[in-house]
Order: C-alpha cells, then structure tokens, then sequence
C-alpha cells in the first residue's frame, strides 16, 4: 500500500535493483557497485591485510555505531512525528551514552591518529560511518562539536567525498526537522505508533 | 594464576574483548566475518565460500551484514539471558524474559528462512558458503542454551544438516562441543573480566 510504501523509505534504505537483481544492506550494495564499476583501489583495498580492517570496522559497525546514531533521529524527530507524543528525555539520554560509548571505541580502536580508519586514504569504511553520524548532526546532537579529532576526520572525508556531493547526499538527513511539518495519514500512525515505542 | 594469564593474552590480541580474534605475525584482527573473509582470501579457499560470482557474493554480502543485528544479536542475547544472568544476578530468570527474547529470536528466525534461505538449499543457492557457515555457528547459541529450534522447523533442520556435512560433522561437533554444555555453566569457569563483558552486554540489550 502507499502507506507501507512511505515507511519503506524510511525503514530499509537503501535497496539496490539492477535489472532483476535485487540487493539490501548498505554493505552489501557498496561492496557490489565497487566491484561492478571496478572503483579505485582504496575504497576496499586489494591488498589484504587492509582490507581485512575495512572488514572488521564494517562488521563491527553493526552493533555499535548503526545501533545508535539512528536512534537520536528517531527519539528526536520520527517517534513524536508518528506517535503525537512528545519527545521522552530519559530515553534520549540513554541513547546518547550508548552512542558516546561507540564514539569512544571508533575514535580508540579504528581511527586513532590516522587519516581515514584504514590509513592514509579513505574506503568504505569511512564513508558507511560518516553517513551514520551525520543522522545525530541532522537532529541537533552535534557529536563532532566536542570531539577534534573525529571533526578533522569528518572535514577530511567530506573532501575526499566531494563537498557538494557530500551535502547533497545528506540534504534530507541535515533537514530532517523538516519532516515534523509533514501530514501523517492517522491509520498510518495508529498503526506504527506501538511498534515505533518498543 | 593460569586464568589471568591466559585473560592477559587475548586481551592483548583483542581490544575489543570480543571472541574471536586473529593474529597473522604482527597483524591483528577481531570480528569474525572479517576474519572469515581475510582467511579465504590468504588461504585461496574454494571459491563457493566467497563465490566470484559477484551476485553470488552480493547474496553473501547482504547476510554477513543483516545477520549482526538479527540473528547474531538475537540469538546471543537468547544465550546471554537464558544462560548467563541468572548466574549474575543469582536468581532464576523470570518465565515473561525468556519468552520476550525468544520471540524476538522467532522473527528472525521467519525472516531468514523467508528472505535468505526460501527454498534454495543454501544461502546462495546451491553450494555453501561463510553465509551458511556463519549463519549456523550463532545459531548454535541459543540452542546451547537449550532452545530447540530446529525442532519444528523442518525447512531449517534440513539447512543445517546440509551444512554440517559440508563442514564436515565430526568438525563441527568438535567446535560446538562447549557451547552445547552451555546449560551447566557456573561462574567458576568463566574469567570475572569476561562475565563484566558479558554483564555489559545484557544492559545494553
């Protein structure tokens, strides 16, 4: 239905279809379009040792970072959106430690004093990271304002990126507090509204 | 004491304290996907574990990713529940708890055989791969636990089977033969930094 549709979008981003080939998961598409366009070599590194690293961040990546920057945008903006109900403050503390407590390990273990997580040039693993950090930025919990190090790595990524590409492909997420304007159908919200409290 | 050497060590080798981890010389690596992944490509495995194919392999991608969350989390935090609170907190687990993860578990689990495996004999189609092999080694934790779910599900007991024998059984049981006396865990013969860990775990969830 359209509804069901409309969530999609938000829900199971992104989706890839290449003629009858269909394909989810973020990782899978990146890995997929390298190696159909042949992309130069650092975004996943022939050499195997690195990409072993790119591997482990994008496993490790998960359970941590994609657990819990998403939320802050769904504390924040999509749950009182859906719901009607205001935002609930303990919770947003919660996922705020949970997501310093990422942060910490990302900034410790896998960038540490380089440039990019896997050495001096970027990969995918900082691209997959920084497209799930910048959804906390949209909501107005600027996790790079007290952090310098994750700050220079973000202005270094952006370059690598493109920088008009690079808000290009955040526009929605940059203005996300738009959405709260947007008329949601009530059936709609009736029915999402006990699955998004869980 | 041996423990706390032994705790040493692979604290050394994994910064994350997170079982299991690889060290190749000086190189050190933890998750085990990536480890998977790193080990088929020094070692040039057969090329079904990884296949070439890059749709194939595209299939394989997309478990690895989705499974972190799904049947990996669910299925650990199944295990972690089910086998290791009652020994933090030294109460026996409230019936409700167990049935909650162990339907959170039940969905996934639908959403594997429905979207991964449907009616192929493996993952990605018709030889096994890590999809397969990763896909049955979390699995085994809740069922160490003592959740039999392969047992009415005839679709997936049939998958596994497949697998085991591509493994190779007598491997398989062998790597499995710890988890599967999970039930009897004590205290004693986990190391006090790894049951921290694992209390660390069980509050996030």
């Amino acid at each position: 239905s359209e509804g069901a549709s409309k969530v999609s979008l938000l829900k199971k981003v992104p989706a890839l279809k290449d003629g009858d080939f269909t394909l989810a998961e973020c990782t899978a598409i990146l890995l997929y379009l390298s190696r159909k366009y042949n992309t130069p070599d650092h975004w996943y590194p022939s050499d195997i040792q690195k990409r072993a690293q790119v591997d482990e961040y994008l496993s490790w990546h998960h359970a941590n970072i994609r657990a819990n920057a998403p939320k802050t945008m769904w504390i924040k903006v999509l749950i009182p959106l859906f719901t009607g109900q205001p935002l609930p403050a303990e919770k947003l503390q919660e996922v705020m430690e949970g997501l310093c407590t990422s942060l910490k390990q990302f900034e410790e273990r896998f960038l540490q004093d380089k440039a990019f997580i896997v050495g001096s040039e970027i990969s995918l693993a900082d691209l997959v990271a920084i497209v799930e950090l910048m959804q906390p930025v949209g909501v107005g919990c600027d996790i790079f304002e007290d952090r310098p190090r994750l700050m220079e790595w973000r202005r270094r990524v952006e370059e690598a990126v493109g920088k008009e590409l690079f808000f290009q492909a955040h526009e929605m997420i940059l203005n996300i507090k738009e959405l709260s304007n947007i008329q949601i159908d009530p059936q709609l919200k009736e029915h999402l509204a006990p699955v998004l409290m869980k | 004491s041996s423990g706390q050497h032994r705790m040493e060590d692979f604290r050394k080798v994994n910064a994350l304290m997170k079982v299991p981890a690889l060290r190749d010389g000086s190189f050190t690596l933890a998750e085990s996907v990536a480890i998977l992944l790193y080990l088929t490509r020094k070692f040039k495995t057969p090329d079904h574990w990884y296949p070439s194919d890059l749709q194939k392999r595209a299939k394989v991608d997309e478990y690895l990713s989705w499974q972190h969350v799904n049947i990996r989390g669910k299925g650990s935090k199944l295990f972690l529940t089910k086998v290791l609170l009652p020994l933090l907190t030294g109460q026996p687990l409230p019936p409700e708890k167990l049935e909650e993860v162990t339907e959170e578990l039940n969905v996934v689990l639908k959403q594997f055989e429905e979207k991964f495996l449907q009616d192929k004999p493996f993952i990605a189609g018709s030889e096994v791969s890590l999809a397969d092999l990763v896909a049955l080694v979390e699995l085994m934790q809740p069922v160490g636990a003592g959740y039999n779910l392969f047992e009415e599900r005839p679709k997936l007991a049939e998958w596994r089977s497949r697998v085991e024998e591509a493994v190779g059984k007598k491997l398989f049981q062998e790597a499995h033969e710890g988890i599967l006396k999970a039930k009897n865990f004590t205290t004693d013969e986990i190391a006090p930094e790894l049951m921290e860990h694992f209390k660390h775990q069980l509050l996030k969830q």
